[in-house]
Formats: structure tokens, sequence, C-alpha cells
């Protein structure tokens, strides 16, 4: 759905996105990581074609960007840097402005006049902004103006949806509702690229993950095989001095009470050490957090630098 | 199209300008009236000294006394509000991924502010006449005219005159919404594209006072603003009304092409 190679952008001195190659295929729901000012959004201006890359190549829906916007944009929905409408008007009339502008291509779905009102209903409900009436956008919340841009990001059924820090503003229930909303979309075969810093939202949504640092993407992989079994298992006993006599030199590390322990099949260790007269207390493979994955790819700043 | 329409229209901003613009022909209606001090012909604002005898012609009065400051002022502030307007509210961006092309786009607003300038014109000489006929003197709209140079003109003479201006007025204003429009490409801050606009104007009035710069006085956008008053000449002196729409064409090729150029390489950052 989104393919980049080589893409790179310099504003003057500043590289602010150097070789990012993205890969981003249909079905995926695709979290886009990194620090604040690391290059986020000005590649996915760059993929929309609204900052015009320095160098390197942009598909979308396997067409060149920004050479083809008009062809495949309309099928896209988005959401970049922050909501964004007519503060004079209400909700409503905010959609239904945004979807009568921009001419659709002949024979494109969702977008025409005659059921524009009732779209609109639909995504103001589906967002939960179905009650708000018209009361005008400059006296939303900043949660309801986040939702109103969620809901003109769906006012099309977009094939694919754009989401950049979508829940940038949200309470701890509007978050949990935006995470079902897509879980919900997707499920309905929406593929879904949303950038953001928050690493618990990105945990619990995403198939695949992209880190960029300074610009570079340091890392892109389905995030299964990021938090697959590393092949070593934590015990955690009563009877230390035992259990590393028992285990004679599989142990990685020790921690007070809790060992590191070379051994690919736990279960297979629990018997092992039951047997050898071990109380063992909790056991279980260890898997990487996210956290800890994105520490080991990305680099410290430094204490003089400027954070971008 | 329509959008951009509705948009503009929909804004209390715009209504303001209208009746702004409106207000300052009828204050000086208003004051002609209860004072019956007329300015002596050829001093004040073009025409004010006819209007006494022929309320009707307060229609092209009250485009004179608009045209120097108040409409460019108008014109100016919707032509900045465009691009710029759009790009402070965060709204460009998702216009663009709509996606609208960007010279579409540019289309779009020009349309929008032209239809801006025809409406207040067109209001300003509606207003002055429909005031000038209550407030000043009432003589029967077929009473005849003394043109500029002395010799009489019909009411259908006067009319079909009028429409003429009307249009050179509009055609006035085409610099300063491309000139707007120029420099709201420029920025993110419509206040910065409208003032800039007017500091061009400006500095061009300011420039054709100067006898020093005569040289460059047929060059300047505003040198043939008030020719229309020519229209009312018998017979009509076309040179310099010729000369000002020659003018303006080319300012609004050259600043839109600039605005074009500008806007469709532009990145959008805001």
């Amino acid at each position: 759905m989104i393919r980049t190679e080589g893409l790179t952008k310099r504003f003057r001195a500043v590289t602010a996105v150097d070789g990012v190659a993205l890969d981003v295929a249909e079905g995926d729901i695709y979290g886009f990581l990194g620090a604040n000012g690391s290059g986020k959004t000005t590649t996915i201006r760059c993929v929309l074609g609204l900052v015009l890359a320095t160098s390197g190549s942009i598909e979308l829906l396997g067409q060149p960007m920004p050479r083809s916007g008009a062809q495949v944009l309309h099928r896209v929905g988005t959401l970049v840097e922050g909501p964004a409408a007519y503060g004079h008007l209400s909700g409503t009339a905010n959609l239904r402005l945004h979807d009568a502008s921009g001419r659709l291509p002949p024979g494109a779905n969702g977008g025409g006049r005659r059921d524009r009102g009732r779209r609109v209903r639909e995504v103001l409900d589906l967002v939960g902004l179905g009650a708000v009436g018209r009361r005008p956008v400059s006296a939303y919340s900043l949660g309801m103006r986040q939702r109103l841009g969620l809901a003109a990001a769906l006012l099309r059924q977009p094939e694919l949806l754009v989401l950049d820090e979508p829940t940038n503003g949200l309470d701890p229930q509007g978050i949990r509702e935006v995470r079902e909303l897509l879980r919900q979309l997707h499920h309905d075969g929406t593929t879904i690229f949303l950038s953001s810093h928050l690493l618990a939202e990105v945990d619990q949504l995403c198939t695949k993950v992209g880190l960029l640092d300074r610009g570079r993407l340091v890392l892109q992989e389905d995030l299964a095989a990021l938090r697959a079994p590393t092949g070593r298992t934590v015990v955690e006993t009563s009877d230390v001095e035992q259990a590393l006599g028992a285990l004679d030199g599989t142990v990685e590390h020790r921690d007070g009470e809790r060992l590191l322990v070379r051994a690919a099949d736990p279960a297979e260790l629990n018997r092992y050490l039951v047997q050898a007269g071990v109380r063992v207390r909790t056991l279980g493979a260890e898997r990487r957090t996210l956290e800890d994955v994105i520490a080991e790819h990305t680099s410290a700043r430094d204490p003089n630098e400027v954070p971008r | 199209m329509l959008v951009e329409l509705r948009k503009m229209f929909g804004r209390r901003r715009t209504w303001l300008a209208f009746g702004l613009l409106n207000l300052l022909p009828t204050i000086v209606a208003g004051l002609l009236a209860w004072t019956g001090i007329a300015p002596r012909p050829g001093q004040g604002p073009a025409f004010l000294s006819a209007v006494s005898a022929n309320g009707s012609l307060f229609a092209i009065a009250a485009l004179a006394i608009v045209l120097p400051l108040f409409l460019p002022v108008a014109v100016a502030v919707a032509a900045g509000d465009t691009v710029a307007g759009e790009a402070q509210a965060g709204t460009l961006r998702y216009l663009l991924v709509r996606p609208v092309g960007r010279t579409r786009l540019l289309v779009r607003k020009l349309v929008a502010v032209s239809v801006f300038v025809v409406v207040a014109v067109l209001s300003v000489a509606l207003v002055g006449f429909v005031v000038g006929r209550l407030l000043l003197g009432n003589a029967p709209v077929s009473q005849a005219m003394v043109s500029v140079s002395g010799s009489v003109l019909s009411p259908g003479q006067i009319a079909w005159r009028t429409a003429m201006a009307i249009g050179f007025v509009t055609v006035s204003m085409l610099s300063v919404v491309a000139m707007g429009m120029c420099l709201s490409t420029m920025t993110d801050a419509p206040q910065s594209a409208s003032l800039g606009t007017l500091a061009f104007l400006i500095g061009s009035s300011l420039l054709l006072t100067l006898d020093a710069a005569r040289p460059l006085q047929p060059y300047l956008p505003t040198r043939y603003w008030l020719s229309f008053v020519d229209f009312y000449r018998d017979p009509i002196l076309w040179s310099n009304i010729e000369r000002g729409v020659g003018l303006q064409a080319v300012y609004v090729l050259v600043l839109l092409g600039a605005a074009w150029a500008n806007f469709s390489t532009k990145d959008i950052t805001s």
C-alpha cells in the first residue's frame, strides 16, 4: 500500500528524512515509531504529496507519488499532525464542506453528493460525536476535535488510513474507543498506517512496526517476530544456590533470586528443576518488550544534542 | 467551486466588509443631505458636487469614495486570506490530500475572490444609488446630467457608462487580488499577506504624488484607478482607460504566475 525507496528530504542544511525504505503491505496495522522530531510527520507528508521529496521514490496504492495523487489520494483517509476544521462551523457542516471539496475520478466509490448526509451522520456516530449537535467546532475540546478529524478521515470509506498520532489529546477512555474502532476497521479490511510515540498503543494494536531514529529507518519488522521467545527462560526461586548447582553453567545472568537460564523449553527446564528438589516460584520463556527492542536500536540522545 | 463561495459567504467577516464598505458613502450622503454643503466643483471626491442636484448620481460618487482606500483594503483582506487562511487553520493540508489539485485550488480561490470584488463593487453602486435617491436630490431618474466635459448626457448614456465604470473598477481591483493571492501562497499568516498587499498599494499611491518618480508612474498599479471618471467625459476619453486595463492585465498575469509557480512547488508544512 505504501512503498518508498531511499526517501530523502532535506530542509536547507537539515536532513529530516534520510534514505527511508518503508514497506506497508495490504492488511497491515503498521506502527510508525520514533521520538519527537525523528522525521515521522515529514515522511508522512512526503507520502501524501504535501512535502516534495529531495530524492527517492514513493508508491502509494501502487501509483507513484506525488504524480498520481489525483488518482489515489481519494482512497486514503488521513489525519496529519492534528485535526483541523473551520472553527465557526459545526462538526456536521465541516464534514459536509470537506466532503464537497475535491473532485472524484469517475467510478470512485463513496463520495457523491446524494448520500453525503447519511455518510456524515454515520462517521459522526462511529467516532462518538453523533449527539454533539450544532455547536461550532471552536467550542469543541481537544478530544472532540481529534474525533472529528478521525471522522473526516473515514468519510469516504478509505482502503488505507494514514493517521499521525490519532490518540493525541484523548482521555484513556477515548484512547480505548479509538483502538477498538481501528481494530474493527482493520477487521473489515482497512490497512492502517499509524505513527505514534506511545509504545503501549503500538504494542496493543499493530502487526508491524517501523522505527525512525534521526530520519533513518533503523528497524522494520513484524511485531510477532520482535516479540518471539529469545531462547532463554526466566526462573525465580528461593533456593538460588541449589538451582545454580543443578543448572551448572547454563545460567547467564543472576539478579537476586531471578535467574536467566539458557534453555529453549521452559517445561523441560521446570521438570528438571523440580526433580532436583529446587522450589520454583515462577518460570517462563523470556520475551522482549517493544521498549527493549527500541532501546536496542535507538542511540541515546547526546546531552548536548538539541531534540529536533 | 461552489464550496469556496459557500465558505466565503458563510463568514461573518465577509458580510461585515460589505457593511463597512457601504457605511462610509452612506455617512457622506447623510452629511451632505443634513448640512446641504456640497463640495465646490473640482474639489473633494469626484462627482460629489453634482449629487445634491441629482441623487441617482450618488452611485458613482460612492464608488469614487471607496475606491482609493476602503475597497482595496477589503479586497486585500479577502485575497490575503485565500491560501494563508487555510494554512493557518490547518485545513490546507486536508484540502490538498482530499485531493484538490494545487492549481485547481488556486483557480477556485481566484474565482471566489473575484466574486467577492464584483459583489462589493455592485453593492456599493446599488446602495449608493438607493441612498442618493432617498437622501439627496430626488430629481426624476430621467433627468439629464452634465458630463465632466460640459455637454449633456442622456439617462440612457449615463446608465451604460455607469455599467462600464463598474466594470473598470472591478478590473482595477484584480491587481490587488493577484498581489494578495501571491503573498498568500508565501506565508502561513493571512494578516501578513493582507498587510503586504496594502503596503504595495500605499507605496504605489505615494510614488504617484512624487514628481521625481514620474518615469515610474505609468507602471504603478494604482495609476489609472481614478480614470473611471473618463467614462463621463464626452466623448469618452479611452486612452487612460485602455492603459489602465492593460496594466492591470500585466500585473494579474505576472503576480498570479508567481503565485502558481510558488504554490505548485511548495512544501506544505503548515
